[in-house]
C-alpha cells in the first residue's frame, strides 16, 4: 500500500531551483570582482590562518582576471536574484507556508537533537513534519541571508545614493566585508546541505523534484492517518 | 486479483506517481540543460563596447535605474581633515605621459560637442582657475576594484567653474536652474596627450561635491595625481576621478569613456 504526502509546492520547488545556478552565477561573478581587491583573511597580526584567497585557489579554478566582465555579470543576475527571492519570499507569507518554515522556541532544543543525532552522538531522533527544528533554522536563516545579500550589496552598489545603509551597516568598507562574509556563508551552507540531502537519501531529494514523498503504509494506518494528516492534497488519490 | 478494486485503485496509483516522477525530473533537467547552454551561448555572443552584448543591453538598463535613484542632494558623507590619509594610493598612469610640460600646461574647453571655431573654445590657465572660491573636500574615494581611502582635497566647484566662464548652456548663457533644458547632458574630460578621456551626465557634475581639484592634503597635485588640475567626483568611482585634464566640452551624446570602452557600465555611479 502506498501514500502520496504533499510536501513542496510547485511554486517553492520552482523558487529553489531556479536559485540554485543564479546564485551560482552570483558568486562566480562576485570572485571575478573580489579578485580585483582580495585583502581578506583570517588571522592575527602578522599571523594568517586562511587567505581569501591563494594564488592555488584561484589557480585550481582557472578564474579569469576580468573585473569588467564581473561586475557586467553580478549587476545582471543581481535581478534575477532579487526577483527570484522577493517572490519566494511573498509566496511564503501569502500561501501559509511560512508556518512549516520559521522556526519556534521548540526548534531550537529540536535542533540540537538533531545535531547530536547526525553527529552520531545520540541515537535519539526527533519527529519530524515537513521540516525538523534544524531545517527550519537553517532554512529561515538563509532567506535573512538572501536579505543581508541584498542590503550589504546595495550599500557598496550605490554607496551615496543609499548612504544611510552604508551607514548603518558599519560604512563601505564593513559592508563590503559582510557582502563577502555572507557568500562564505552561501558556500558552507551549501556544503552541508549537499551532505544532509544525501544523507537523507533519494525519497527525500525527489521530493524537492516532484514535490510528494510516497509512503508505504499498511491498512490499519491508512484509517488512521487519512482522517487526521493535514498535508495531503484533496485532488489526488491519497491512500489505498 | 486483476479484477479487485483495491489492485486497479493502485496500479492507478503507481502509474500516476510514475508519471509525475517522470514528468518533474524531466522539466527539471531540461531546465538545467537550458541553463548550461544559455550560459555557454551568452559566452559566445559579441561584445559590445567591451562587454557581452545581452549583458550590456542589461546595464544600460542599471544606468538608467541609476539615474532615476540619483539626488543630488544625496551627499557623499565628509570627514574630519584628521581622519585624512598621508599616503595617498596612486592608481593607473593612463594619460601620464612623461614628456607633459607643465609650463606649457592649459586648459582646453570646448563649449560645445566639438571645437568648431575659435569662439567657442576657451583656454584658461590655473590663474583662471585660482580666482574661483576654494572648496576642501575629505571624502572616502572609492575606486572600482575595491579598495577605498579617506584623502582630502581642494579646488573649484565645477558648479561655480561653469557659471563664472558660461559653459555647459546651448545658448551660451550663464546656467539657469529655471532652463535646466538649456544645459547640456554630458560633461566630456580627456588628458593632454587624448590617452585618457572620461564622459560624465552633467547632473553629477553639478553635484555640490565635484570639483576641479588642485590640491591633495594642502599641497599642490603631486605631478602622479594629475597636476596641475583633475577632476575629483565623489558621486562616481575612481576611474571617473580623471587626471590632469587638458580638454573639457559638451555634449548631449555620451562622450567616449576609456573604460567604459573595455566593457564597464558608462556612468561609473556610486
Amino acid at each position: 500500500m502506498k501514500r502520496i504526502n504533499k510536501k513542496h509546492p510547485l511554486a517553492v520547488r520552482w523558487f529553489h531551483w531556479i536559485n540554485f545556478p543564479v546564485l551560482g552565477v552570483m558568486i562566480w561573478s562576485g570572485l571575478l570582482i573580489y579578485w580585483a581587491n582580495d585583502e581578506y583573511r583570517l588571522g592575527w597580526g602578522d599571523k594568517t590562518i586562511l587567505e581569501f584567497f591563494p594564488d592555488s585557489f584561484y589557480k585550481a579554478l582557472s578564474v579569469p582576471f576580468h573585473l569588467a566582465d564581473g561586475m557586467a555579470l553580478h549587476f545582471v543576475f543581481m535581478w534575477f536574484f532579487v526577483i527570484n527571492g522577493l517572490l519566494y519570499v511573498l509566496y511564503t507569507a501569502f500561501s501559509g507556508e511560512w508556518k512549516y518554515l520559521l522556526p519556534d522556541k521548540k526548534s531550537f532544543k529540536e535542533a540540537g537533537q538533531v545535531l547530536l543525532h547526525d553527529l552520531q552522538i545520540s541515537k535519539y531522533k526527533p519527529p519530524q513534519s515537513r521540516y525538523n527544528g534544524a531545517q527550519k533554522i537553517a532554512y529561515s536563516l538563509i532567506i535573512l541571508m538572501g536579505f543581508g545579500s541584498l542590503l550589504t550589496g546595495l550599500a557598496i552598489y550605490k554607496p551615496v545614493q543609499f548612504g544611510w545603509i552604508t551607514f548603518l551597516l558599519g560604512g563601505y568598507e564593513w559592508a563590503r566585508i559582510e557582502h563577502f562574509a555572507l557568500t562564505i556563508g552561501y558556500v558552507l551552507f551549501f556544503v552541508i546541505h549537499i551532505a544532509q540531502v544525501i544523507k537523507a537519501g533519494w525519497k527525500n531529494f525527489s521530493a524537492m523534484v516532484t514535490g510528494f514523498e510516497v509512503e508505504k503504509v499498511n491498512e490499519t494506518e491508512i484509517i488512521n492517518i487519512t482522517a487526521e494528516t493535514p498535508i495531503t492534497d484533496s485532488n489526488q488519490p491519497q491512500t489505498l | 486479483m486483476e479484477t479487485n478494486p483495491q489492485n486497479q485503485e493502485e496500479n492507478k496509483l503507481n502509474r500516476y506517481i510514475r508519471r509525475k516522477t517522470i514528468l518533474s525530473f524531466s522539466v527539471l533537467i531540461a531546465f538545467f540543460v537550458l541553463a548550461i547552454f544559455g550560459w555557454k551561448w551568452l559566452g559566445k555572443q559579441p561584445r559590445e563596447a567591451g562587454a557581452l552584448k545581452p549583458l550590456r543591453k542589461v546595464l544600460n538598463v542599471n544606468e538608467k535605474v541609476n539615474n532615476a535613484i540619483f539626488s543630488e542632494t544625496h551627499l557623499a558623507k565628509e570627514y574630519p581633515k584628521s581622519a585624512a590619509i598621508k599616503n595617498v594610493r596612486v592608481n593607473g598612469n593612463l594619460g601620464m605621459n612623461k614628456d607633459f610640460n607643465a609650463d606649457n600646461w592649459k586648459l582646453i574647453i570646448s563649449r560645445h560637442p566639438k571645437i568648431s571655431s575659435s569662439d567657442s573654445t576657451l583656454e584658461l590657465t590655473m590663474k583662471d582657475i585660482y580666482t574661483i572660491p576654494k572648496r576642501d573636500l575629505v571624502f572616502d574615494f572609492k575606486c572600482i576594484e575595491g579598495w577605498s581611502q579617506i584623502t582630502y582635497w581642494g579646488g573649484v566647484k565645477f558648479s561655480d567653474f561653469i557659471t563664472k566662464y558660461h559653459l555647459g548652456t546651448h545658448s551660451g548663457k550663464s546656467f539657469d536652474t529655471n532652463h535646466p533644458e538649456d544645459l547640456y547632458k554630458y560633461v566630456g574630460l580627456m588628458t593632454p596627450d587624448s590617452a585618457y578621456y572620461v564622459g560624465i551626465d552633467m547632473k553629477s557634475m553639478l553635484q555640490p561635491q565635484t570639483i576641479l581639484c588642485y590640491e591633495l592634503n594642502e599641497q599642490p597635485l603631486p605631478m602622479n595625481q594629475g597636476y596641475p588640475l583633475r577632476l575629483i567626483i565623489p558621486v562616481k568611482y575612481g576611474v571617473k576621478n580623471l587626471k590632469r585634464i587638458g580638454y573639457i566640452y559638451f555634449s548631449d551624446t555620451p562622450p567616449r569613456d576609456y573604460w567604459f570602452e573595455h566593457g564597464y557600465i558608462y556612468d561609473a555611479a556610486l
